[in-house]
């Protein structure tokens, strides 16, 4: 199993308590970090504002497409951008299923696009299956040393 | 300059010219020949008549061979000028006398061989014999006359002719010049008409009428022709004004319509970029909806059912129901929220028309239904190879709804049924999906594709009140018509076109 934290960029808290909630419900014991925007997001993974980036990279990271100050399509570009987080995997946990939405995503370089489902149950589900998969299931690509 | 072209006033004149001075030639001509013909003979009877009285008054003087009576008589000839030699010779030919007596004897003939009279090298000559009536020849009388009275009528007869020559052709010039005008006058005023016509296109003038002859009727008929021209002249420009007043109204129509077409384009215009600005709010409200709407219902879900879950021993059966009445409505909302998207994106969405197999659609469909519900048992029947154009997606959307709500309804049915075929009305291909399920009372027809409206309760059936509303709007979007036809518990049929 993949040791690595479990990025978290959710600005909503309810959705938060939720997600979290849902992941330590099927033993996911993975460190989940906290990003409530995309600006906060970005510099836990590049460093900023006098904070170093984190020294190892997250094993996945779960990003919500509406976010203040900077968006998730656009904080995906950025990890796509780098060097370091090219080959990050990515999953987009958002409420929309808007076609363009999910078009845009893939083509930024999501790993994958998963909406949040009304039901709790079913979003529970949903997340068990995402921790398993990515934390279990996927190979993650080699950490790259920081430079 | 060519004959033909002088002026006629000229070819008139010269030709009554040349042949009035013709005439009068030859008339002049005669009348010279005449007179030196009647001149000579005269002068030939003179000399003739003079020779018979000299020779009788000489036969004497030759029978009595008496030379002085002989040059006696002879010398009588100076009385006629004309008379320039005379000679007698006896019955031998020998010269008897001669007049004038100086000229020499070698000026005389020798031997006068035979009578007569002649003209010769410009003289007139005579022998005329010498004898008694009745008696032998005594001998010749010889007569050399001068022609100077046939010169002098000949100098005075032509000098006469060319005086009546002159004064014939000066009254001929003179008459020419002033008749020719009957001719010349008519057709001048006939060709000064024609060029006034061309030159101004004024065919109201007239040629004046000189005369009844041939000339007058071609006068007539110009003038007639002229009219003729005038009216058709008149009439074409009448049509004309008549048509350019045409055109000119049609010229105003023609602005007047481009400006109401301009005027609806700026409408339209208008209402384009309206409807596109609120297809842009639709949009953006869309998106919003899609992201922020949803997000309290997952609250609200979730922590009731984290409540349900974590605190489940301090709740008795009345909270938990109100708890999971809670989370129903939420999850209702959901759909609502969900359906509503649904009926938004198919509003919103580029449609991309091509042809598209409505058979294989609906196949697809009914195998995902009972792929995902395979404790039902629905008889489907579909005719195959049913074709139409139409936006792919959209129609999926739209035979998904349908089928869906026939698969819904026919669940309380032992033996259900559902049909998708087609028909022709009135040249038209309608499709059609027959259920043998609920169906609905025809007189709510009017609220079957209102958006939220349902004849069936949550339930009797479950449902949003959006899915016939969407296809309603999938129908339309491609220019289709649809209806329905059903009885309660006797089934329902939509037809539609595309």
């Amino acid at each position: 199993m993949n040791s690595g934290a479990i990025l978290l960029v959710e600005d909503n808290p309810d959705d938060v308590a939720l997600t979290i909630r849902a992941l330590k419900s099927h033993n996911i014991r993975n460190d989940v970090v906290l990003a409530h925007d995309g600006v906060s997001a970005l510099d836990y993974l590049f460093g900023g504002e006098g904070k170093a980036a984190a020294e190892e990279l997250p094993a996945v990271v779960l990003l919500d497409l509406k976010l203040p100050k900077i968006n998730g399509l656009e904080v995906l570009k950025r990890i796509r951008a780098e060097e370091r987080t090219r080959l990050l995997p990515v999953v987009i946990l958002t409420s929309s299923d808007e076609e363009r939405d999910v078009i845009d995503g893939y083509r930024l370089g999501a790993n994958s696009y998963v909406r949040k489902p009304v039901d709790f149950v079913e979003f529970t589900e949903a997340a068990k299956q995402l921790g398993l998969y990515w934390l279990l299931m996927n190979q993650a690509p080699p950490t790259p040393r920081t430079p | 300059m060519a004959l033909r072209d002088w002026p006629i006033k000229q070819k008139l004149t010269a030709i009554l010219m040349l042949i009035s001075g013709l005439v009068l030639l030859l008339t002049c001509a005669a009348f010279v020949t005449y007179e030196v013909v009647a001149v000579r003979r005269t002068t030939l009877k003179n000399l003739s008549t003079l020779g018979r009285v000299i020779a009788a008054n000489s036969t004497a003087s030759l029978a009595f061979a008496n030379e002085a009576d002989a040059r006696e008589i002879l010398s009588a000839l100076r009385v006629e000028p004309h008379v320039v030699a005379a000679a007698l010779y006896d019955k031998d030919g020998r010269l008897f006398t001669r007049y004038p007596a100086g000229l020499p004897s070698d000026s005389f003939p020798t031997g006068p061989d035979r009578g007569g009279y002649r003209f010769e090298h410009g003289y007139l000559i005579g022998l005329e014999p010498v004898a008694e009536a009745g008696s032998p020849r005594l001998g010749t009388l010889y007569l050399k006359s001068d022609l100077k009275a046939v010169s002098h009528t000949l100098r005075l007869s032509a000098a006469i002719a060319a005086a009546a020559l002159g004064f014939s052709l000066l009254a001929a010039f003179v008459l020419a010049t002033v008749l020719q005008g009957g001719i010349s006058q008519p057709i001048l005023a006939l060709a000064e008409t024609a060029k006034t016509v061309s030159a101004r296109q004024d065919y109201s003038v007239r040629a004046p009428k000189l005369g009844e002859d041939e000339l007058g009727t071609l006068t007539d008929s110009f003038n007639q022709m002229l009219g003729h021209i005038e009216d058709q002249d008149r009439a074409l420009r009448e049509s004309q004004e008549e048509l350019q007043h045409h055109v000119t109204g049609l010229e105003q129509r023609v602005a007047e319509r481009t400006q109401e077409l301009e005027a609806r384009n700026e409408t339209l215009r208008r209402n384009a970029a309206e409807l596109l600005a609120a297809n842009q709010e639709l949009d953006a409200f869309a998106y919003s909806v899609s992201h922020d709407l949803r997000a309290p219902l997952r609250s609200i879900d979730g922590f009731s059912q984290i409540v349900l879950e974590d605190y489940a021993a301090h709740l008795d059966d009345a909270g938990r129901d109100a708890l999971q009445r809670v989370r129903a409505a939420t999850q209702r909302m959901g759909s609502l929220i969900d359906d509503l998207l649904k009926l938004a994106r198919v509003t919103r969405a580029e449609m991309r028309t091509e042809a598209v197999n409505l058979s294989d659609i609906a196949q697809d469909i009914t195998a995902e239904l009972e792929r995902t519900t395979p404790d039902r048992h629905v008889e489907f029947e579909i005719t195959p190879g049913l074709r139409a154009r139409g936006d792919p997606r959209l129609v999926r959307v739209a035979l998904e709804n349908l089928l869906r709500n026939s698969w819904k309804y026919t669940a309380k049915q032992p033996r259900a049924r559902v049909e998708f075929g087609s028909m022709d009305e009135n040249g038209e291909r309608v499709f059609l999906i027959r259920d043998n399920g609920a169906g609905f009372d025809m007189k709510y027809m009017d609220k079957l594709f209102g958006v939220f409206q349902r004849l069936h309760s949550a339930a009797e059936f479950e449902g949003t009140g959006v899915g016939l509303a969407t296809v309603r709007r999938i129908i339309t979007r491609h220019g289709g018509r649809i209806w329905a036809e059903g009885a309660v518990d006797r089934g329902a049929t939509f037809y539609f076109t595309l």
